[in-house]
């Protein structure tokens, strides 16, 4: 049980920091509730985990420890005022801003590898097509000023 | 009536927060005013009993709700917590001054808002548990998001977007410390961990010692330590004067912190982890002088000069806190009331420029004159010299007593230079901006943004404290010689633990 336990918090946390490291503010903010989860989780296995154990003396065999238990419900509450309040400032961030950069500007779109190589070969093309369209109207023009200087 | 002091700091701007949002106050902005100046009176006057019952007899330890620690929680009122509440309020009664004269009508429930705020700096202070710190220290900061962004605008929201995820991530972190106290110290009363502290179960030691670290993140966070101060000079620049001026104990929440964790409980009486936080702390805290003196150097704006000297002091601050012997820890509390005071003060005499000088606000660049130059001029001045640290001003004994401190251990030749290049610094760029903002002027200012008497009375209060701290220079050293001294005995706090009362 300790192992699945530890392993959830620490799924949950590295989850949790990846996103916070994101540039939108919404996975940012999904991030810090992803965090806030681990928190919980590890807060309550600070009393040590009880298996069957009620958080009053005398009720079972074993007993859990309540003081850990009073401690999530306190970070829970928190967590849960905290999100609502950077959500709602999230939203008031995208239209005072106009996006939801984290540091208010527009990003350029990103890529994969393989639209980059596609869009390299599309430029190379049009350089290409440029290149053979320029020299007939270099061509051209150079003969139309010889034509209009001739009058002069 | 007198056995509920301790309690008194945090009850009156709670219920004052409260009644604020409800009918008869709430109606009109006056009453609201009214009220909210009374209230931060009040609390001064609470707070300065406080201090003089503690100095008198000893601290003062209250359990909330008679729950006996280590399970209840306690507030506990020394010297040094005290003091720091004393600060606060006064405080706090400058920036309701100032904000009555206009500042309030720009955004909704900035009174009640500002009490919030006291509340969670004052329950910081007094708190003698690490989870009611935690709690409090998530109270005066959901004040401060909303009050940072008070008025709106796309700058305010773009600093408190940061600020905010910054802190809700240092939170987070918080608790995680929390959750590795409690599993290897079994309590979170402070008194109760420094007397466990060294003796920790040997196979505990090294998890203590992680919990110790993420505790120095995060108070670092709070303070603006060197590498955790990006997010400080952006919201503390565009905040609204009166927000940023309360702002500047707000840095000073952290180190205190510092100062009851990491040179208290993890103090040298701690066995295995006694001073662990010091390696770390002695590199990082010269750094943030240094970083704090480049920043100075490059400061555009008055405001965000003057949040940029911030970082510098709290760098000093962190230096004392690294030396950790009583003369450091004495001179740091002279100097912690001061640069609080002085850097609140710039933040309104800088907030009283913006509000004059039109769309160049308080930038560095050529603009038109401010309506009230000799008045403004003469409170830039002063303000100046106390940040700088000038002979007639409290800096200057704040920054000698430093000094002599580091001369004591033997470290003067790392402490000295920073501090001393640190006035210098602020002595340049202070002459440079105040010649640019009043004497490179151009056209003529209509004057129709006059300085309100409110202002001034909150601006002269703030004024007025700093001749007073020299002039009671030997009584406020002696105060804080005792403070350091009780935090480094801190383990006198009665711990009455239930079962053992009947032994």
């Amino acid at each position: 049980m300790e192992f699945t336990f530890a392993m959830s918090v620490g799924v949950l946390t590295t989850a949790g920091i990846y996103l916070m490291l994101r540039a939108q503010t919404f996975p940012v903010i999904l991030g810090l509730t992803l965090l806030s989860y681990a928190v919980n989780l590890f807060l309550f296995a600070s009393g040590r985990l009880t298996v069957n154990g009620a958080a009053i003396v005398g009720h079972s065999q074993a007993y859990a420890d309540p003081l850990p238990q009073a401690l999530v419900l306190t970070a829970i509450v928190i967590g849960f005022a905290m999100t609502a309040f950077v959500l709602i400032l999230a939203i008031r961030a995208r239209s005072d801003l106009g996006n939801d950069h984290v540091d208010g500007r527009e990003l350029p779109p990103e890529r994969s590898a393989m639209e980059d190589a596609l869009a390299n070969r599309i430029e190379k093309n049009q350089a290409r097509q440029n290149r053979s369209r320029k020299k007939p109207a270099n061509h051209q023009q150079a003969q139309q000023n010889n034509v209009k200087r001739k009058p002069t | 009536m007198l056995q509920h002091l301790p309690v008194l700091p945090l009850l009156i701007p709670l219920l004052a927060g409260v009644l604020m949002l409800m009918p008869p106050i709430a109606g009109t902005l006056q009453r609201q005013r009214v009220f909210g100046t009374l209230a931060a009176l009040l609390q001064l006057l609470a707070t300065i009993t406080l201090l003089w019952q503690v100095n008198q007899h000893g601290p003062i330890v209250y359990a909330m709700g008679e729950w006996q620690p280590p399970f209840g929680i306690v507030l506990v009122a020394d010297r040094l917590a005290t003091l720091m509440s004393v600060l606060t309020a006064l405080l706090l009664l400058c920036v309701q001054l100032f904000s009555c004269a206009g500042e309030d009508q720009k955004g909704k429930f900035l009174h009640p808002l500002l009490m919030f705020q006291a509340l969670g700096i004052q329950g910081a202070f007094l708190t003698g548990d690490l989870f009611n710190l935690f709690v409090f220290f998530e109270v005066l900061l959901i004040a401060s998001y909303a009050l940072l962004i008070h008025g709106g605008g796309p700058q305010k929201t773009l600093a408190n977007v940061h600020y905010v995820t910054l802190n809700l991530a240092g939170s987070a972190l918080f608790l995680f410390a929390l959750g590795i106290m409690y599993g290897t110290f079994g309590t979170l009363n402070m008194a109760d961990m420094q007397l466990r502290a060294a003796h920790i179960v040997k196979s505990d030691v090294q998890l203590a010692e992680s919990g110790a670290m993420l505790l120095l993140v995060v108070f670092g966070l709070k303070s603006a330590m060197m590498p955790l101060h990006f997010w400080m000079p952006k919201a503390y620049s565009v905040a609204p004067a009166p927000v940023a001026a309360l702002f500047a104990i707000m840095t000073k929440v952290g180190i205190y912190s510092l100062w009851r964790v990491h040179s208290t409980i993890f103090g040298d009486g701690a066995g295995e982890l006694a001073n662990i936080a010091q390696p770390w702390l002695w590199p990082l805290a010269w750094l943030t002088i240094v970083i704090g003196i480049i920043a100075t150097l490059a400061s555009k704006t008055l405001r965000e000069l003057t949040a940029n000297m911030v970082i510098v002091s709290v760098g000093s601050l962190l230096l004392m806190v690294t030396l950790n012997t009583r003369e450091a820890t004495a001179s740091a509390l002279y100097y912690l009331i001061h640069s609080t005071l002085a850097t609140a003060l710039m933040f309104l005499v800088a907030g009283l420029i913006v509000s004059q000088r039109g769309k160049a606000e308080d930038r560095f660049v050529q603009a038109r004159p401010v309506a009230q130059p000799a008045l403004l001029g003469l409170l830039f001045m002063l303000a100046a010299l106390a940040l700088i640290g000038m002979p007639p001003i409290s800096g200057f004994i704040g920054k000698a007593l430093m000094l002599k401190a580091a001369l004591a251990s033997h470290q003067a030749g790392w402490i000295w230079p920073p501090i001393l290049l640190a006035s210098l610094a602020a002595l340049l760029m202070l002459a440079r901006s105040g010649s640019t903002l009043f004497w490179r002027t151009r056209g003529e200012n209509a004057g129709e943004v006059k300085v309100h008497p409110a202002q001034l009375t909150a601006v002269c209060l703030l004024v007025i404290t700093l001749p007073l701290m020299v002039v009671f220079a030997g009584w406020i050293t002696e105060y804080t010689q005792a403070a350091a001294q009780d935090m480094t005995r801190s383990l006198s706090v009665p711990l009455r633990i239930p079962g053992d009362t009947d032994a």
